[in-house]
């Protein structure tokens, strides 16, 4: 039997994180590929349910607007488009937060705290406002009012999949939010500080990364094929 | 500050802290010690004894559609008395029927052989056989039990709402569930059993990241991978399939929500249904539920399997006072089964339609699971092969168990064939194949690990005479129950009827449904001798006087007799061998904890 003779590799061999890092960061891990499931799941039915239909709305003739524009613009997916610049570079301030967080710059996590926080809320008043425009033009769930590309009668499944998977999309990022907001007055506070370490942001920067990361999945469906 | 750093430092702050916590012994409060416990094996306690609420209450239910099935044309006017307007007349009515089926299949495979189960033994074990003073987080924890706990009791009121709990089958297939128009189970009961069953998704999600987490960081120094018990290996494989098979049950069930209450036609298209008419909804599929469910269905059968497999190995070794045989096939077959169990669910669906090459896939598949399987029962057939054994309560429910799974195991070779399947599927062959191996073996692997871990529970042991009778009456009783129904299937009869009398071809078994009923009604009151047992010896049993009262090797026999949170006083003890040196060099057994001598022989 292996276990008697043979010396384990040290970092195997039990009484430290074969991984290096403390087990909030690895409960983290693993719950993010637990929802990373929820979101395949997800998809993959809207994939099955569109393959199985005959047309689908052209998204280029759906997502046409932005805020203050008139009845007749026509300005395909630039809105989503600014969504989506807006979400990434939220990500990229919560490295800089994460990393400031490295150095125990309490001034650096403070300021790209907020400036994340900002872009999440950015981003909710976006898909607000872009919602809003769609039940204006009378999408909702269980309402379709877009014909297929082909001009022929559409189901609803399309609104149906968009609100419900954009709409728990959505709820990740309003709770990123949220975890930013509680990481932003435990910083201000000085939790970290007489912790000794900014270990909890960079948690909650693996939780953002990762509602970004499912965004441009979400994008690529709804948006672009 | 370096991410080793800190790693190092939480280790530290966790020990010293607990060790303060030992020599000072805090004041607890009643709620901070049994009700908002933290401590892991209290944890363990509450899932444990919830589990057991809730299988009375299944079992309850099973022996009232027995009733049903054994007798149907006679009337219990106590039965009126109990069920009220569900018991018209003293007989039960249809609907109450559905209703009894549906919630004890709930019920038996979400609440008490998933939450009963994998939650008692995975926190009870996890942190006493790693050599962890608790969990990786207590408080998260906690968190799973309340939330388990609450799906416990929205899952109870639905049996209490005007129009009854949801009768649609524990699957909840679509249209039947998506649908209030469909049934009176179909409206206020089914809001109430998603509600139940998302809030039990959180539970386990919660319950897995942290028994994933302690057995991968929280090791005692010495405890390789390699040398943990099989129980851990079993209990950490149940978890990783757990965090990765309910997210998507969650999410089929969240489109089933839209579908009931918001309009949409995620499994809704226009079709037409008696007492509804045509609906209005256009391009949904009801077979996308039966893949997200099956999704998690599939794993779900190894989630309820593989904490029973893993204790049963341990206890097996144990009393036979042998090495486990294969201990590295044994890791290697739980491996594959977990792999394969995400790989085989549409063979639950081969009747839906689904396109015959792609269901010769999943036979293929699902044929595999049997390699593994055939592995672990033949470790354990050889682990006891000319083993000093030890007939121990605990030891003949771990014997029973591998029966069950063998005599189970072999109809699923059956069942897993798609052209078979289609003359057995929705047949009483299936209701024999699964009650046998993943219903009653699994409450075998239960009873085993409750008859040999209750001492380390409560420092007293049960009564072994009544361990005695619960178990030959119950697997005698479960041989006469479920082996009768294959015949039953084999000859076509259906699963989930009301009655059978309307068909000439099933009046040939209306003697051996009575007989049936009439042996399961013996069966469950034989549990309630167990239950007996159970609460009695808490209180009253004969008192542990002994540290290691098996001699076992593994870690949590070395805490006291009554371990505190924390586990044990002072230092953790540190590892130096595997958990299965029985009768080497001339010693019946070796603790886990003592090092390897100089002139000791090595495997």
């Amino acid at each position: 039997m292996a276990s008697t003779t043979v010396t384990p590799t040290k970092m195997w061999s039990g009484g430290k994180s074969p991984f290096n890092v403390e087990y909030g960061k690895l409960m983290m891990w693993y719950f993010l590929m637990s929802d990373a499931f929820t979101f395949g799941a997800f998809l993959i039915s809207y994939g099955t349910i569109r393959f199985s239909t005959n047309g689908w709305p052209d998204p280029n003739k759906v997502f046409k607007s932005y805020p203050f524009a008139g009845e007749s613009t026509n300005a395909p997916l630039v809105f989503v488009s600014i969504m989506t610049f807006i979400l990434i570079i939220s990500s990229v301030t919560m490295v800089l937060a994460v990393h400031a967080g490295h150095k125990m710059d309490k001034r650096g996590v403070v300021k790209n705290l907020i400036l994340t926080i900002l872009g999440g809320l950015a981003f909710l008043s976006c898909q607000a406002w872009e919602w809003t425009h769609l039940y204006h033009e009378g999408a909702w769930w269980g309402h379709n009012p877009f014909p297929n590309a082909d001009m022929t009668a559409s189901s609803t499944n399309f609104t149906n999949y968009f609100f419900t998977i954009t709409g728990f999309h959505g709820f990740h990022v309003f709770s990123g939010v949220i975890i930013n907001i509680i990481m932003l007055i435990m910083t201000l506070t000085d939790k970290f500080e007489k912790r000794g370490h900014y270990l909890m942001i960079e948690k909650a920067g693996l939780y953002w990364h990762f509602v970004d990361l499912v965004w441009v999945f979400v994008f690529t469906c709804f948006y672009l094929i | 500050m370096s991410n080793e750093a800190v790693v190092h430092t939480h280790h530290d702050a966790v020990h010293e802290v607990h060790g303060d916590h030992h020599e000072h012994h805090h004041h607890e409060t009643f709620i901070t010690k049994y009700v908002f416990s933290q401590d892991h094996k209290m944890i363990a306690k509450q899932f444990l004894i919830t589990g057991m609420f809730w299988a009375v209450l299944g079992g309850l239910m099973s022996v009232l559609f027995r009733l049903q099935l054994g007798y149907p044309d006679s009337n219990f006017p106590w039965l009126h008395s109990l069920l009220g307007k569900w018991a018209e007349n003293g007989h039960i009515t249809p609907d109450a029927y559905y209703a009894l089926v549906t919630t004890h299949g709930t019920v038996l495979v979400f609440f008490v052989l998933t939450a009963g189960l994998s939650g008692t033994f995975a926190n009870f074990l996890i942190p006493l056989q790693v050599g962890a003073r608790d969990m990786a987080s207590p408080f998260l924890n906690m968190l799973s039990y309340w939330f388990f706990f609450t799906a416990s009791v929205v899952m109870l009121s639905s049996l209490f709402v005007e129009t009854g709990p949801f009768s649609g089958g524990w699957t909840a297939y679509p249209p039947l569930s998506a649908l209030g128009d469909a049934s009176p189970g179909s409206k206020t009961g089914m809001d109430l059993w998603l509600i139940s069953m998302a809030l039990f998704v959180v539970s386990s999600l919660l319950g897995g990241l942290n028994y994933i987490a302690t057995i991968l960081n929280m090791r005692t120094k010495g405890m390789s991978m390699t040398r943990l018990p099989l129980t851990i290996w079993a209990l950490f494989f149940t978890a990783v399939l757990g965090v990765l098979s309910f997210p998507v049950l969650f999410s089929g069930f969240i489109l089933l929500i839209f579908d009931r209450n918001f309009g949409t036609s995620f499994y809704l298209s226009d079709i037409f249904i008696s007492k509804v008419g045509a609906l209005p909804n256009e391009g949904g599929s009801a077979i996308l539920y039966q893949h997200l469910f099956w999704f998690l269905g599939h794993p779900e059968v190894y989630i309820i399997l593989l904490p029973a497999m893993g204790m049963v190995s341990e206890i097996l070794s144990v009393n036979s006072r042998k090495p486990i045989f294969g201990y590295m096939a044994m890791v290697g077959s739980l491996f594959a089964i977990a792999v394969l169990a995400f790989l085989v669910w549409a063979h639950h669906m081969f009747v839906t339609g689904l396109n015959p090459f792609l269901g010769s896939i999943f036979v293929l598949l699902t044929l595999l699971i049997a390699v593994p399987s055939a592995i672990k029962v033949f470790n354990w057939l050889t682990t006891l092969w000319r083993g000093s054994i030890r007939f121990t309560p605990g030891m003949m429910f771990a014997i029973g168990f591998v029966s069950l799974f063998i005599s189970g195991g072999l109809t699923g070779i059956w069942l897993g064939n798609s052209a078979l399947d289609i003359h057995l599927h929705d047949t009483y062959f299936v209701i024999a194949h699964f009650h046998i191996v993943m219903g009653v073996a699994s409450m075998f692997g239960m009873f085993a690990g409750i008859y040999h871990w209750f001492p380390k529970m409560y420092g007293r042991y049960l009564n072994n005479t009544l361990g005695y009778i619960h178990f030959w009456v119950t697997i005698a009783g479960a041989y006469m129950i479920f082996w009768p129904m294959h015949y039953e299937g084999l000859a076509g009869m259906p699963r989930r009827y009301y009655d059978y009398g309307n068909w000439e071809s099933f009046k040939q078994f209306i003697e051996l449904n009575r007989f049936i009923s009439t042996v399961a009604m013996i069966v469950f009151a034989v549990q309630i001798l167990f239950l007996f047992n159970f609460f009695y010896s808490i209180f009253k049993g004969r008192k542990m006087t002994q540290l290691n009262p098996y001699g076992a090797n593994t870690l949590e026999w070395t805490t006291p007799l009554r371990p505190g949170h924390g586990n044990w006083p002072g230092e953790i003890p540190e590892v130096h061998r595997w958990a299965y040196d029985y009768g080497k060099d001339g010693k019946e057994f070796i603790s886990q904890t003592a090092p390897v001598g100089a002139d000791e022989s090595h495997h």
